[in-house]
């Protein structure tokens, strides 16, 4: 079942095409990766997923039904990348009044606030102020409030940005053990090595479009080029055959980019040919890191994004 | 409904526990009545010392004339005294003859003397020459100032309305200048806090995260009306502690300056000479239980809370599209500064008229009526003005929180540049 569905959206700007028809379907319980260069028009539709924002034509599912945003924000979680808290409040109170606005009873946030706190081990910050956090401990409080009631839909907008490995992955198994908890999760970032960890689903957008929708396996295999890397222990120089060319010539591993219509078997056959002794034999799959750069620099004006 | 309860509460309770809100509240009227207190001291004890001048008065013109009557100056006659040897004969000041054609006079002192110091010993000098002329005439004084006292107050004038009641126009001018004043004062004050906090929650980037749960135009109304709640709070702790505190510092008034007033108060002659003004005061205060105070504080209290209503909103709108930068937030707050500098200069302006053309548009328009009103409120103006100008500012609040909740539904969730007031009215007629 789908919990959320995209129909057509459109949102139109003074200058420019935020989000200009799109559409696309998330599962119940799917991590769903929403990737975009920046000014691609992730945030705009991450605001018109939450309800920030109406879209000019178009229309959002949630749940099977029409999206309500007065009702149904109850049930999504936002961490928005432009994220923040009252400096001035206390840690408890700011996170039982984001609670309170979400709907929760005073009683139900504390007890849940506080099974939160001793799961992050933060039971000591209940009285200090966000001021006297540092950016990852303020990072903490904040996914903490997004989760805290219960929300069937979490969207989390470049969630580990600030974080060091320690914290980032304690929130990765979070993340993960909400999804199997049964909450489906949108996470938009542009750090594809964490994407490809965490996501089954994702969705390109760029300049307002989407130009690529499918699991990880389904992008990978589309845009996969026949290369295989060969292992073997030791490899001769003269390497020659129409079936294959040599992209990466190392002392024990090759890197092949198989000629249309070869099959793997036709070089392996000329390896065992030569009496070279094959260790290793796998297809090469490209990262989505390198999908990325090739689909966004492709287009025109498109802004540079940063490799990682 | 209820989020924007959780809203209000939050900018009340946050506000109130502050710091700085306990310290304005307890700290300015503990400072305005020591400052009203120490300059009354002052006042009193700067007076108490009388001066010694000595004249020179070779012709002997002034000798009978000039008497010793006030404390303040003691004029003594003595041919022996110059300019050389005041000082050493304990004279504070010499007076002498300088230009006699021009009937000038020169006061000759160590230091600089004080302007009243002159002025009285001008008059002193002046009056005398009156009182030889009268002489001269054969007029006799004492036979003229009973004249000028029984006559002074013989005939007397009091302005009664259709209602037949006595019209004071000083009360109504401390009323109106005083309750357009608190309004005005007021509304700079909670404006700029209600501008503070959107700003606040722009920088803290928090803007987003609490529109995901609530809309944003409850979010900028829970804001204005706990901000507003805060508002009234501190105006009813100031009301409530100046009282207090007046009526302690009289209590507290060193006991010689207490005695010095009483000495005033039983002294028969000052009594007398000011009969007729205790008459006037007593007027003043039959005038003053005669108005209509229910209406005054009710109109008070609604154009407080309307003017609020109608200009905070407006700064929150300013302070949804500006940034980090307070100069920004400057530019943009000035338009919405003129309107009430205008009706504060409306209202201290046509104070004395409170009938004519200025008064009546500026009482009727949204933009200055909260402090225009209150300067007309005394003087009982037709109900038709009160409900147009209520009826109008109604209307103007909700019109202003419509159009700055459009603002602010955008402002809030910009970053980076700051929006200018033609992009504001562009955002306002967006669907």
């Amino acid at each position: 079942m789908n919990i959320l569905e995209l129909q057509n959206l459109k949102k139109y700007f003074a200058t420019q095409k935020a989000v200009d028809d799109i559409s696309f379907n998330i599962a119940q319980g799917d991590i769903f990766g929403l990737l975009g260069p920046n000014g691609a028009g992730k945030t705009t539709l991450l605001r018109m997923i939450t309800g920030i924002f109406y879209p000019d034509s178009g229309q959002v599912i949630f749940n099977g039904r029409k999206f309500d945003p007065i009702n149904d924000t109850a049930y999504i979680g936002y961490m928005p990348e432009e994220r923040g808290l009252y400096k001035k409040m206390k840690i408890g109170e700011q996170a039982v009044y984001l609670a309170q606005l979400k709907g929760l009873s005073k009683a139900d946030a504390m007890t849940k606030i506080k099974a939160w706190f001793v799961k992050f081990e933060m039971e000591s910050w209940w009285n200090k102020k966000v001021e006297d956090l540092s950016k990852g401990m303020s990072q903490k409080l904040q996914f903490v409030t997004t989760v805290l009631h219960e929300p069937r839909l979490i969207i989390l907008d470049e969630p580990f940005s600030g974080l060091d490995p320690v914290n980032a992955n304690l929130i990765k198994d979070e993340i993960f053990s909400l999804a199997q908890k049964g909450s489906t999760i949108i996470f938009s970032t542009h750090r594809m090595e964490q994407v490809e960890e965490i996501c089954n689903h994702i969705v390109l957008v760029n300049k307002g479009k989407k130009i690529l929708d499918g699991t990880v396996k389904e992008v990978k295999n589309e845009f996969k080029e026949n290369i295989y890397r060969i292992g073997a222990a030791i490899l001769p120089e003269d390497l020659q055959n129409p079936a294959f060319e040599v992209i990466k010539h190392k002392p024990d591993e090759l890197l092949l980019k198989l000629a249309t219509g070869t099959k793997t078997n036709d070089v392996l056959q000329y390896f065992i040919s030569k009496d070279i002794t094959v260790n290793t034999f796998s297809e090469v799959f490209p990262s989505l890191n390198e999908i990325f750069i090739k689909l966004v620099e492709g287009t025109k004006n498109a802004r540079q994004f940063q490799q990682i | 409904m209820n989020k924007i309860w959780l809203i209000i509460k939050r900018e009340y309770v946050t506000r109130v526990r502050n710091k700085t809100f306990l310290l304005s509240t307890f700290l300015l009227p503990i400072m305005i009545v020591l400052f009203i207190a120490g300059s009354i001291f002052l006042s009193v004890k700067s007076e108490e010392k009388s001066k010694r001048i000595a004249f020179a008065d070779p012709s002997e013109f002034f000798k009978p004339l000039l008497k010793n009557d006030s404390s303040k100056l003691n004029f003594v006659f003595d041919i022996t005294i110059d300019t050389v040897n005041y000082t050493q004969k304990g004279f504070d000041g010499f007076v002498y003859l300088d230009d006699s054609a021009n009937h000038h006079y020169v006061l000759r002192t160590p230091k600089a003397a004080s302007m009243s110091t002159i002025n009285s010993i001008e008059n002193k000098l002046n009056e005398a020459y009156q009182n030889y002329q009268l002489q001269q005439s054969g007029i006799d004084k004492a036979y003229l100032d009973s004249i000028r006292k029984a006559s002074s107050r013989y005939f007397s004038v009091d302005n009664k309305g259709d209602d037949d009641k006595i019209v004071n126009a000083g009360v109504n001018y401390a009323v109106g200048f005083g309750s357009g004043i608190l309004i005005y004062i007021t509304m700079f004050i909670f404006g700029a806090m209600v501008m503070r906090g959107v700003m606040e929650e722009k920088t803290n980037r928090i803007a987003e995260v609490m529109v995901s749960s609530v809309k944003p135009f409850q979010l900028m109304l829970g804001k204005i009306l706990g901000i507003g709640a805060v508002g009234l709070t501190q105006l009813l702790l100031w009301i409530i502690l100046m009282s207090a505190l007046s009526l302690a510092a009289t209590a507290f008034l060193p006991s010689d300056i207490m005695s010095q007033v009483q000495e005033i108060q039983s002294n028969p002659a000052i009594v007398n000479n000011n009969a007729a003004q205790f008459n006037e005061a007593a007027k003043l205060m039959a005038n003053v239980s005669s108005l209509n105070w229910p209406l005054i504080i009710g109109c008070f209290i609604f154009y407080f809370i309307g003017g609020y209503l109608f200009y905070s909103s407006l700064f929150a709108a300013v302070g949804s599209v500006v940034n980090e930068d307070p100069q920004e937030a400057q530019s943009l707050m000035l338009p919405i500064m003129m309107p009430i500098i205008f009706g504060f200069i409306i209202l201290s302006s046509n104070l004395n008229t409170p009938d004519n053309d200025a008064m009546f548009w500026g009482s009727i328009i949204p933009f200055t009526s909260p402090i225009v009103m209150m300067g007309r409120i005394s003087t009982s103006p037709p109900w038709w003005h009160l409900a147009l100008s209520m009826a109008l500012l109604i209307g103007g609040f909700l019109f202003t929180t419509w159009m700055a909740g459009k603002i602010y539904r955008t402002g809030i969730l910009m970053y980076g540049k700051k929006a200018s007031w033609k992009e504001m009215l562009k955002w306002t007629f967006r669907k």
